[in-house]
């Protein structure tokens, strides 16, 4: 026999005990995020096992409705999981190798990366969807005509003014603010959009200090002994991960969450492994209605239970952010293939993704930013308290805003918009 | 006059850590002529070991004051362990080669360590909080601080001396220094440079693995915390003159104060200050400020 007619006869085999065709149909979906490096623990381990988790229970059909039909689309999803660590280079490389091998690409956790990759999923035409990166610079600067791309996550302007606009409700009388903030994109950002945000609301609010350590520098004597000298009413931090544990375990005995109401935007990940180190009265976002903050709703009751069953542990807003991104791909592919079987185009699938509205553990998602490619979700705030009595964080105070409140309009650059005052703002 | 005292202070501190790291990382340099990468690796399984214990220690409720021994004693048991193994499983085998060849050889080790300490530790961060906030806080002008912050302080001056005394009045310390002003005349006069080699690689282990413990407190034990002190470390020594003992001294003292004014007064800069200072004195005297000039042997 030939080497063609062993093949043909090796695939009729494969189809004979595969069963119905329809089954035996797969879509490969590459996962990318931190397994190593200092943003695997807090995120990257997290989402992974999250994607983990919502790949099995979708194939099973466990997931609850209105994601209960098995699979995607009634295919079978397959799933490799990448490395994000090495950097933006590296990550390009292992992008444009995965993109051959999969259907779709759900990944990165680090702006970097996704600026980097962002022109290369539309170069390679490969459905691919960030699910956590903050920089609003992906669909403002870097695609401003996307296709193949899409971000189901939030991004760091609209989490930002949410965070100015929750400081000014908590403390109308509010006059200093000071930053502590890593000297990297995302540090830079999220100051530049919250103390301009402040700003731009109250102008007669003073910043009194502004510093920016090096990323990873692990101490923080002398950004602290700043900070309490400053005595700023707000301290405005978007540290993440072990920067920000080691910042709170050195500022707290210091007694500068006395002094002042320290914010911290991204400070979630750190509320389950701190509890009763992080002084109470701090405010706390998630990046959105994730973990604490997520509504209280079947899709939230089942992943929340699931995830703390399998892992021991509950889910922080990167494992949110990963099974948001997951159920959106699964919901546009579905809405694409109609009642018809079979995977619809990619053509298909990206019309059914732009300005979808989909359900999440987080709630309702709306891609209603970037052409439709950019996800917008209310954004919450809210004051931690820690339960000595259960061990447990609780939150006080907390606040949804709106993504009319804090959203900047399609046709505008969210600095732009925090700049000429917000207009159209309905809060 | 508050800032004045935060400077000098945080200046201190930061130059007690920065020493304890880069005094070992000197030695070692000055006794085998080895830059070793993989201090920085065994600063972090300091930490790790020391993080490790201390939860152990706390979770089971043993006198919380004794909790406090457990630092140094694991810095000493990872230095020992660690130390006397990669010396004697590897590094031994690599004496006589280029300096560059060593230096890859440290950088091997390193990647390895960081693994193994991934493959043990795992990604998630470990805590040893407890001891931070046992000495308590006390208030230096209007600004607190906390007791164990400056019993730090204390300890990196007494490391720093012991060092000094050893090298200066210990029969093994002279010999020590006879070994770094030249080795071949040593070796000559019937020095054991083999075992001074395990000793001084051990005590270099031991000092960064202590730089790690002690610090292992204040921090979030996570992967990569070696890398971050690795690099500072090599920019105090390049500063003071690699192998000098005097040198991580004042080169630390040097970062630490700087980068204390920076943050104080011009945040901007905080972050290029301390290489701007390296520049600069390496732009005057290229062997550092303490090390002395070498003639080249061809």
């Amino acid at each position: 026999m030939t080497r063609g007619s062993w093949l043909v006869a090796g695939a009729i085999g494969l189809a004979l005990a595969a069963g119905p065709v329809q089954a035996q149909e797969t879509l490969r979906i590459g996962f990318v995020t931190f397994l190593s490096g200092p943003a695997a623990g807090p995120f990257g381990v997290p989402a992974r096992n999250a994607a983990e988790l919502m790949v099995e229970a979708l194939n099973a059909g466990q997931v609850p409705a209105p994601y209960d039909r098995p699979g995607i689309a009634g295919a079978k999803i397959e799933m490799t999981v990448i490395d994000e660590a090495g950097g933006a280079q590296a990550q390009v490389a292992e992008y444009r190798k995965l993109a051959e091998q999969v259907d779709v690409v759900i990944g990165y956790i680090s702006s970097g990366d996704c600026k980097a990759i962002a022109p290369v999923a539309e170069e390679m035409q490969r459905l691919t969807v960030f699910f956590d990166c903050g920089t609003p610079q992906i669909f403002e600067e870097v695609v401003t005509e996307p296709k193949y791309l899409f971000r189901t996550s939030t991004h760091s302007t609209i989490e930002s003014i949410a965070a100015a606009r929750y400081i000014l409700d908590l403390i109308p009388g509010l006059k200093t603010i000071a930053g502590l903030n890593q000297n990297y994109a995302w540090g830079q950002d999220s100051w530049r959009d919250f103390s301009r945000s402040i700003l731009a609301l109250r102008p007669d609010v003073q910043v009194v200090a502004e510093l920016f350590p090096q990323l990873f520098a692990g101490q923080y004597g002398s950004e602290i002994s700043a900070l309490l000298a400053a005595g700023a009413d707000v301290v405005h931090s978007s540290f993440w991960g072990g920067d920000l544990e080691a910042f709170i375990l050195q500022a707290a005995p210091r007694g500068l969450f006395q002094t002042s109401r320290v914010i911290l935007p991204s400070g979630e990940t750190t509320v389950w492994r701190l509890a009763g180190q992080l002084p109470d009265g701090t405010v706390i976002g998630a990046r959105g209605p994730n973990g604490p903050f997520a509504p209280d709703n079947e899709l939230n009751r089942w992943f929340r239970s699931a995830y703390h069953e399998r892992y021991g542990e509950w889910p922080v807003y990167s494992a949110y952010h990963m099974a948001r991104a997951i159920l959106g791909t699964k919901a546009a592919f579905e809405k694409a293939a109609g009642n018809g079987g079979g995977l619809p185009s990619t053509d298909a699938v990206i019309a059914a993704f732009e300005n979808l509205v989909f359900d999440s553990p987080s709630g309702e998602i709306r891609m209603a930013l970037g052409r439709g490619h950019q996800a917008v979700a209310p954004i919450p705030y809210g004051v931690y308290r820690y339960d000595a009595a259960s061990g447990q964080p609780t939150f006080e105070d907390v606040r949804y805003y709106a993504p009319e409140c804090v959203a900047p309009p399609p046709d505008m650059k969210g600095i732009d918009w925090i700049g000429a005052g917000f207009p159209g703002a309905k809060c | 006059m508050t800032t004045t005292i935060a400077i000098v202070l945080d200046g201190l501190l930061y130059a007690a850590w920065l020493f304890l790291v880069a005094v070992g990382l000197t030695l070692v340099y000055g006794v085998m002529r080895i830059l070793n990468v993989a201090h920085g690796s065994l600063y972090a399984l300091g930490a790790y070991v020391a993080a490790w214990a201390v939860q152990l220690w706390f979770a089971n409720r043993l006198p919380a004051a004794a909790g406090l021994l457990l630092l140094p004693l694991a810095a000493l048991l990872v230095g020992v362990v660690a130390g006397t193994a990669i010396e004697r499983g590897v590094l031994r085998f690599t004496y006589g080669r280029h300096e560059l060849v060593l230096l890859l050889v440290t950088y091997a080790l390193f990647l390895i360590l960081e693994d193994l300490v991934k493959l043990v530790f795992g990604v998630d961060p470990c805590f040893a909080y407890q001891p931070y906030g046992l000495l308590g806080v006390v208030r230096i002008g209007r600004l607190p601080y906390s007791l164990y912050d400056l019993v730090l302080i204390g300890l990196a001056v007494v490391v720093g001396l012991s060092v000094w005394l050893w090298l200066e009045k210990t029969r093994s310390g002279r010999l020590l220094l006879a070994v770094i002003h030249d080795r071949e005349m040593a070796m000559a006069m019937g020095i054991d440079v083999g075992r001074l080699f395990t000793v001084t690689f051990a005590a270099g282990a031991t000092l960064a693995a202590l730089g790690g413990a002690l610090a292992a407190p204040r921090i979030s034990v996570v992967p990569g915390i070696g890398v971050e002190v690795i690099v500072l470390a090599f920019a105090v020594v390049a500063t003071g003159g690699l192998g000098s003992v005097p040198g991580a001294m004042i080169g630390s003292l040097v970062v630490g104060l700087v980068r204390a004014v920076a943050v104080h007064l011009l945040p901007q800069v905080e972050l290029f200050v301390i290489y701007a200072v390296m520049a600069a004195v390496l732009a005057v005297r290229p062997q550092g400020l303490f090390a002395r000039a070498e003639v080249r042997r061809i």
